[in-house]
């Protein structure tokens, strides 16, 4: 049950990037800009045609896969929060199921609740907050039910008690064996909340084990050059330059 | 059936039969002489003329505005109507415009913008600039057309032929026969079914390009799908009235308040609204007390352009 990819490269993109996703996990990809963490994840999603290496889902290369039971399968949240028409919260959350090709209700009602939506289902998009809109957008994915969340940045635009409020959902669904694969700018939130961290950097993977010791100063002075420390406990660490 | 689709078919049943008896004359079954003739082969298909080019008009527009995630699509955009309307212009000019030829012509036309729009936008490396092309090509192939179909016009050989371009332009439902409704129906029909079948995928692509693909939607079947159902709906409207604009860029916003917005809530409600937009507006035409009838897609136009204008100021104060 997992989702691994070898040796894949994307011409100017990424380089020769194996790793193998475990499921019932947190794992964040990190890296400074331009580094390649959305191309990665696009491919892990099967989003993207890759040069050399194929990614493959519990050992059959998704590209066999019909796009819709790719579809099940691995669930994908883009950065950009596009939402063209003004629909309801319910009707947002139910285009999750569209893969199954059923209304899903229930799958649709436990997503709205797992997200703490419950109440706003009927409410049209543009009149939720920033934090809403990127619940509802999480209880889409959710909808479909997939055995794999793949989402690009889902934290970037969150205030702190939103940021913790996702992170707690996000933690739900691994529990019960989801794979969650997150790309994440925010060091310090890798660091306390995933299980496992993947650094890459110049298009390569730097650094790929538990957040400790991927997020090592060495490790953080070589990637993304500068000078840190690491305050506190593991598990609840800060970060402040030297 | 949605609350949309059940208030334009209620008005549509109420509006087809009322539009037989108005015109220059009007019928009154039992008095007027001839009544059935008028109405069987006069009024009646053109009534249905009407319903069809309207349905086609309406539900591909809908369906143009969920692709394009813009309410300011048209079907028009596509430089499919242009291009229909060039292939029928080049029957007219070479004057080998018989009831048959005319439509032909018109629907080469319009399968030629497809075959060069799908050349030029179908096959693109990267999906996200898929519709950002497909819309500039589409754009480009109109304006194309639009300057052959002047071409055309200004070495037409002689005034007569050159004023029956013109007329046949500006789109028109006077003097169809059955033979125009047997040819437009069944292909708009169809059309609008391949519409409605493209209305899930339409729904995935509210969330952008990548999601849509990440929920199992293939952005170049979509692709071909839509330039297939709007050739065909659009093609063969132009084929048998010529241009008639705007009913794709109105209808979808006078349906979408009573849909929960998803394009494939919009797609059946626009079909029978835009039948009933076209419908009336015909009615209106033959109605007003002008010395020659209001060209159906002058009129269109009259009401098109400003209401477009509307959409815009509009749209600049939700900006602002």
């Amino acid at each position: 049950m997992t989702l691994s990819v070898q040796k894949l490269t994307v011409t100017g993109r990424l380089e020769d990037v194996t790793v193998t996703l475990q499921p019932g996990q947190i794992t964040a990809i990190c890296g400074p800009n331009g580094a390649g963490k959305s191309t990665l994840l696009a491919a892990l999603a099967g989003l993207l045609l890759a040069d050399e290496g194929e990614v493959r889902l519990d050992d059959a290369p998704l590209s066999n896969m019909h796009p819709r039971e790719r579809a099940k399968a691995i669930g994908f949240l883009p950065q950009s929060g596009e939402v063209a028409w003004d629909v309801s919260v319910a009707s947002l959350v139910a285009l999750g199921r569209l893969p199954h090709g059923d209304a899903g209700k229930f799958a649709v009602a436990q997503a709205l609740a797992a997200t703490d939506l419950g109440d706003l289902a009927h409410r049209p998009v543009s009149t939720l907050s920033g934090g809403e809109k990127a619940r509802a957008l999480l209880a889409r994915v959710l909808a479909g039910e997939p055995r794999w969340i793949l989402a690009d940045e889902p934290l970037a635009a969150l205030d702190l008690a939103h940021q913790l409020a996702m992170l707690r959902v996000l933690r739900a669904q691994a529990d019960h064996g989801v794979g969650v694969v997150l790309v994440l700018h925010d060091l310090s939130l890798a660091m306390n909340h995933a299980d496992r961290v993947i650094v890459l950097g110049e298009r390569c993977v730097k650094a790929d084990s538990a957040p400790e010791e991927a997020l090592s100063l060495d490790v953080i002075r070589d990637v993304w050059g500068v000078e840190v420390r690491w305050l506190g406990e593991p598990n609840s660490r800060a970060l402040v330059t030297s | 059936m949605t609350r949309a689709t059940l208030i334009f078919a209620a008005l549509l049943v109420v509006a087809a039969p009322l539009s037989l008896l108005a015109g220059r004359v009007w019928v009154d079954p039992e008095v007027t002489p001839n009544a059935m003739a008028i109405l069987a082969e006069l009024r009646l298909p053109r009534a249905l003329l009407a319903v069809v080019i309207g349905a086609g008009l309406g539900a591909a527009g809908a369906a143009m505005q969920g692709y394009l995630r813009n309410p300011l699509a048209d079907p028009g955009l596509f430089g499919i109507a242009p291009g229909a309307a060039l292939g029928a212009v080049i029957a007219l000019y070479i004057g080998v415009a018989s009831a048959w030829l005319l439509p032909l012509f018109a629907l080469i036309g319009a399968g030629g913008a497809m075959a060069l729009l799908a050349l030029i936008a179908g096959r693109t490396s990267s999906p996200a600039h898929g519709i950002a092309l497909f819309t500039l090509a589409g754009m480009m192939i109109a304006s194309l057309a639009g300057a052959l179909t002047s071409l055309a016009i200004s070495l037409a050989p002689n005034a007569f032929a050159m004023s029956s371009i013109v007329t046949w332009l500006m789109g028109a439902l006077t003097d169809r026969s059955w033979a125009d409704v047997w040819l437009a129906a069944p292909l708009t029909m169809a059309g609008i079914v391949l519409l409605w079948l493209a209305g899930r995928s339409l729904d995935a692509l509210t969330l952008g390009e990548q999601a849509a693909r990440s929920l199992g939607v293939r952005p170049g079947r979509l692709m071909a799908l839509l330039m297939l159902s709007t050739s065909l709906t659009v093609g063969s409207g132009v084929a048998v009235a010529g241009i008639i604009g705007f009913v794709g860029l109105i209808v979808p916003h006078l349906v979408r308040p009573l849909t929960d917005k998803r394009p494939s809530s919009l797609i059946v409600p626009s079909a029978l609204a835009g039948a009933l937009l076209v419908l009336v507006a015909d009615v209106v035409c033959r109605l007003l007390p002008l010395v020659t009838e209001l060209r159906l897609g002058i009129a269109l136009s009259l009401i098109g352009a400003p209401f477009f204008l509307h959409l815009l100021l509009r749209m600049r104060r939700g900006l602002a």
